[in-house]
């Protein structure tokens, strides 16, 4: 397996890691097609299935994935940071 | 090629065609479960269908409670049903509404009798009606005979990634040649609800569906609770999910490419072939017992992180994607499509694989979640009986 994080969509801010990632791992994050689109180091451990941040987000930024906002970042992400409920939250039902 | 396997089923009187061939006891409310279950106690492969309501209920919930045991006494897995209620008169209710499709349906109330004579009573019938279920033959049987029915469940960041894609895939082939399929999840598709609208086929049933979906939202944000960690669960965060637009982008992948023909209240049966929305909650056994009672008679159900579920009238179908749980909850799991993530399976070979286990699957082979006892049978309650 060559790559370690999967993109829906080449414009997404985040990746999804394919197996667990360990602190300091470098990641090759590629999309469906198997295009190579960024390779970024984990910042802290990320489980698999979970979303690494393939560029910087701001606070406040909407967090793209599938080509389309999944929610905002309620604090500032840096590349390679794990992107989950700790630093993200839905705008429905808000 | 799985597609081009041959499949066979039972058709029914009407011209419907299931895929089992059950005698099913059918008890109208709560405490009829026991004759229900006495009679299946008596009769070999007689299958009793016990849930908790059916008493004092009233408008809406009362009549979705009638669809839906009606509904799951009219599926073509059934081949004939014994009704058993506490009074005459709502239990010959069902018994007749199911009647209509042309299969041997026989009532019987407690009241003025007790349980002991009930279970005499509805055991002989029940005998006939396995007997005759037993001489019932499989026939072969087209794609376009058939309606399924798909849901995810205990989802992860998997299903966006692969297994919804995969049976979105499946849908397109099935839809191709004129079978019917249901699909639903009102509250989970918030935040992908623009996708499902722009895929109706014209503006009226965007419009309802619009308005369904608009409804449920009211709902939700009336009840002023936060509904993280209901939406998405703590499963779906455990597997990475962090929001419901991130889980509902992953949710509607499902459709594939297909326009939707109709919007169906819980429980209806669509009117015509194609693709169709129910609106149902996402709440796995309650959608499944639904999309059941609709007249679905196979079940596709995508897990990333584990949902078990089953049914007892029809076969539901297990895909996973996950490696950690295809490796750590291989009996639950009917397809493994853990390839498609290491980017060794295309989408077209795990439909074929999807295809594959379906056809063996309408054939007779048991599902993980049929061998595994998984009858889960849950009517939806949309409020407190009087």
């Amino acid at each position: 397996m060559k790559h370690g994080a999967l993109m829906h969509e080449v414009e997404d801010a985040v990746a999804v890691v394919v197996t667990d990632v360990s602190a300091g791992i470098e990641v090759t994050a590629v999309t469906l097609e198997g295009k190579e689109i960024a390779r970024v180091k984990a910042t802290g451990d990320i489980p698999l299935g979970h979303k690494i941040a393939v560029r910087d987000i701001a606070s406040g930024e909407e967090v793209i994935e599938y080509g389309r906002s999944i929610g905002k970042a309620t604090t500032g992400i840096k590349t390679g940071d794990h992107v989950h409920t700790q630093n993200i939250k839905s705008v429905r039902w808000a | 090629m799985a597609g081009e396997m041959k499949m066979t089923g039972y058709k029914r009187e009407n011209g419907r065609v299931g895929v089992r061939n059950y005698v099913a006891v059918i008890p109208v409310d709560d405490i009829s479960n026991a004759a229900a279950e006495g009679v299946s106690y008596l009769i070999r492969d007689v299958m009793a269908i016990p849930h908790p309501y059916g008493r004092l209920q009233f408008g809406d919930d009362l009549d979705l409670t009638f669809n839906t045991l009606i509904g799951t006494g009219r599926n073509p897995n059934i081949a004939a049903a014994i009704i058993i209620g506490i009074e005459p008169k709502w239990t010959e209710r069902i018994a007749n509404a199911i009647a209509e499709t042309g299969k041997p349906v026989a009532a019987f109330s407690i009241e003025r009798y007790g349980d002991l004579k009930t279970i005499e009573l509805a055991s002989r019938k029940a005998k006939e009606f396995i007997q005759y279920a037993s001489e019932v033959p499989r026939v072969p049987i087209e794609m376009a005979d058939l309606m399924v029915s798909a849901k995810c469940g205990e989802s992860d960041t998997t299903l966006g990634l692969a297994s919804n894609p995969a049976v979105g895939r499946v849908l397109d082939r099935m839809l191709a040649k004129g079978a019917t399929a249901i699909f639903g999840e009102t509250s989970e598709v918030t935040g992908g609800e623009d996708v499902i609208a722009d895929q109706c086929i014209n503006e009226q049933v965007r419009n309802e569906f619009m308005k369904t979906f608009q409804d449920y939202q009211d709902f939700i944000i009336g009840t002023g609770a936060d509904l993280l960690g209901s939406q998405p669960t703590e499963g779906n965060i455990r597997g990475g999910l962090s929001t419901i637009e991130e889980k509902a982008m992953g949710n509607v992948e499902k459709m594939g490419k297909n326009k939707v023909q109709s919007v169906l209240t819980p429980a209806e049966a669509p009117q015509g072939k194609g693709l169709h929305f129910m609106d149902t909650s996402s709440a796995a056994a309650e959608m499944v017992t639904l999309c059941a009672a609709a007249g679905s008679v196979l079940h596709f159900f995508t897990t990333g992180q584990g949902n078990i579920i089953g049914n007892p009238i029809i076969p539901v179908m297990k895909i996973t994607a996950n490696p950690l749980t295809a490796e750590t909850m291989s009996e639950h799991v009917d397809v493994d499509i853990t390839d498609m993530l290491r980017l060794e399976m295309t989408l077209d070979q795990a439909a074929d694989k999807v295809m594959d286990v379906m056809g063996h699957t309408i054939n007779g082979r048991l599902t993980a979640a049929e061998a595994l006892r998984h009858n889960e049978f849950v009517l939806t309650k949309l409020y407190r009986s009087a």
